[in-house]
């Protein structure tokens, strides 16, 4: 498959903190991969540089084999990358619909003028988006009085409003309850499928990422330390120890340090 | 209820200004010539603050807007003191064109701040016009000069018609800013300034240029600014940099937008309508304390409607 997000030697560093060090990746396109690691491991670093917000210290992004290190974010959305946020960020004080809205509006005016959207067509999709992030209750709500598991979805439908070909979620399903991750999950897999998308996203439930995704990357004190199939990324030594945090030998030598 | 992306041009809001402005120039016509002056005071005073209110909704309060209502009035002022060209609609159209290229060119530096700077600094920008016209004595240094509208659009006025016909020409103008204002929050960049308010860190990731916004929604409100100074001019018939540049009139221009509320585009024209009242009225009663009856009255706004004078209708409408 063509290769649609590349990282090239890409490092980050915030002082004396290395955030990011030589990070190496390609995407494939409409691939699904999970960014794993535990805090501070460099995902969400990753993802900042890649829409922009942070400048890499050193290394490159390509996206569909074009340069864009360092890139203003709005300039990387208008290319088609859009992402969701840890923390939702939402138009407080305008109600779900208008929030997906300006979404919907921006995109249309970063298109050309040949698919600029008609009113009613603009509406048809705000509606679409509506119905499939399941806001439909919503509709007319101040996103400032959402529910925490709400706004985690209107956050995604935002993204999603954009209509990105490389689509970033940091931590979807974080501040949403246990039963509602995996409906969560189905809804944004399930909104996506029609289109061609390719998906990254951060999480730290491995049921997730081993039921959603194609790939994981698992990052480790800035680097990738495992790349690859779910399966066998989540059963390197590496990860089981220093993502999942699972002692590498049990009833070991290490045992007895543990009790001093 | 949000339904439809775009709402109809005749809306009821747009009805209910076809319908103020008939009132206004009907009803002028039987007005005795001071109420005239009050009213052209409250229009142009609320086509000034309509600005404000689109600031305001994006977010940023300027304390600077008197710099722009400043060059309107003294655009329109040179036009007939230096140049003899009296024509009122010629004096609004220079009047508007100059702040809004002014602001074209401070508005690269504005866009770049918020909150308090922003205030701030848009209050630095009118400070300095005020330093300079206050040293230009070509200008008439503290004092100004006068000037006076002789026709409107090349048809001559005689001194009888003149009040009513600025009244007239301010009420259309109102009408017309209202009605372009309120399409402009109908659309979809007029709609992003609420967004920008709430999250501009978002609006740049959905791939906007808050920036830009900032600097054209700056444009609008001081072209609104330059129309007010300029009706001001004509109307008054005299320019200084006291009532124009000095920082009590751009106060006295987020006092109103307070008052009157962002919430609707008659708010400007009802708050600045009531402030000239209390004004007019407290000046004769209480002539030594005057400022203290427009303290206690925002007073009362601000604590039993927060939302502005105006939403004392919108609240009743929505019991109702």
């Amino acid at each position: 498959m063509a290769t649609i997000l590349e990282a090239k030697g890409l490092s980050k560093s915030f002082g004396a903190v290395t955030a990011a060090n030589d990070i190496n990746a390609r995407i494939e396109q409409d691939s699904v991969v999970g960014l794993i690691g535990s805090n501070g491991a460099g995902k969400t670093t990753f993802i900042n540089m890649v829409t922009g917000y942070l400048k890499p210290s050193a290394g490159h992004i390509l996206y569909q084999d074009r340069d864009i290190t360092g890139m203003l974010p709005r300039k990387i959305a208008q290319l088609g990358i859009c992402r969701s946020f840890q923390i939702p960020q939402l138009f407080n004080t305008l109600s779900v619909y208008e929030n997906i809205r300006v979404g919907v509006g921006i995109a249309a005016r970063a298109g050309t003028p040949s698919q600029k959207p008609t009113d009613q067509s603009a509406h048809a999709e705000i509606e679409r988006l509506i119905e499939d992030f399941g806001l439909g209750s919503y509709r007319s709500q101040l996103a400032g009085l959402l529910p925490e598991g709400v706004r985690k979805s209107l956050d995604i439908a935002m993204a999603v409003a954009g209509k990105p070909r490389v689509l970033l979620l940091d931590e979807p399903t974080s501040g949403v309850s246990a039963e509602e991750k995996f409906r969560l999950m189905d809804m944004v897999m399930a909104a996506l499928a029609a289109q061609r998308v390719t998906v990254l996203f951060v999480e730290h439930d491995m049921d997730i990422v081993s039921r959603y995704t194609h790939r994981i990357l698992a990052f480790y004190e800035g680097r990738i330390i495992a790349d690859g199939e779910p399966k066998l990324v989540l059963d390197h030594a590496d990860v089981r120890r220093y993502v999942i945090g699972e002692p590498l030998h049990p009833t070991g030598k290490e045992a007895p340090r543990a009790a001093h | 209820m949000t339904s439809a992306t775009s709402t109809p041009f005749f809306d009821r809001t747009f009805l209910g200004l076809a319908g103020a402005l008939i009132a206004l120039l009907i009803g002028g016509l039987f007005l005795p010539q001071w109420a005239l002056s009050f009213g052209s005071v409250a229009l142009y005073l609320g086509i000034v603050v309509l600005g404000m209110a689109l600031l305001m909704r994006t977010g940023l309060v300027s304390f600077g807007q008197g710099l722009y209502y400043c060059l309107g009035a003294y655009a329109a002022g040179t036009l007939d003191h230096f140049f003899s060209l009296s024509d009122l609609l010629l004096m609004v159209v220079a009047g508007a064109l100059l702040a809004g290229v002014v602001a074209g060119i401070l508005g690269l530096l504005l866009s770049k701040y918020r909150d308090i700077f922003f205030a701030m600094l848009s209050l630095a920008f009118s400070m300095i016009l005020y330093g300079l016209l206050v040293k230009t004595s070509q200008l008439g240094s503290t004092d100004g000069f006068g000037l006076s509208v002789k026709t409107f659009a090349g048809v001559a006025l005689s001194p009888a018609h003149t009040r009513y016909v600025i009244f007239a020409f301010a009420s259309v103008l109102a009408f017309g800013c209202a009605v372009f204002m309120h399409r402009y929050w109908c659309s979809h960049l007029g709609r992003l300034a609420t967004a920008i308010r709430d999250n501009e860190l978002r609006v740049e990731y959905m791939g906007e240029s808050v920036q830009r916004v900032i600097h054209l929604n700056y444009v609008i409100s001081a072209a609104m600014a330059g129309i007010g100074g300029a009706l001001m001019a004509g109307a008054i018939g005299h320019v200084d940099p006291e009532t124009t540049a000095n920082w009590t009139t751009s106060g006295e221009f987020v006092f109103i937008a307070i008052l009157g509320g962002t919430g609707s585009v008659f708010a400007p024209f009802f708050g600045a309508g009531i402030f000239e009242a209390v004004r007019t009225f407290a000046l004769e009663r209480f002539p030594n304390t005057w400022q203290m009856t427009l303290g206690i009255t925002m007073l009362l706004v601000m604590i039993f409607l927060p939302g502005g004078l105006w939403s004392a209708f919108r609240a009743r409408r929505r019991i109702a």
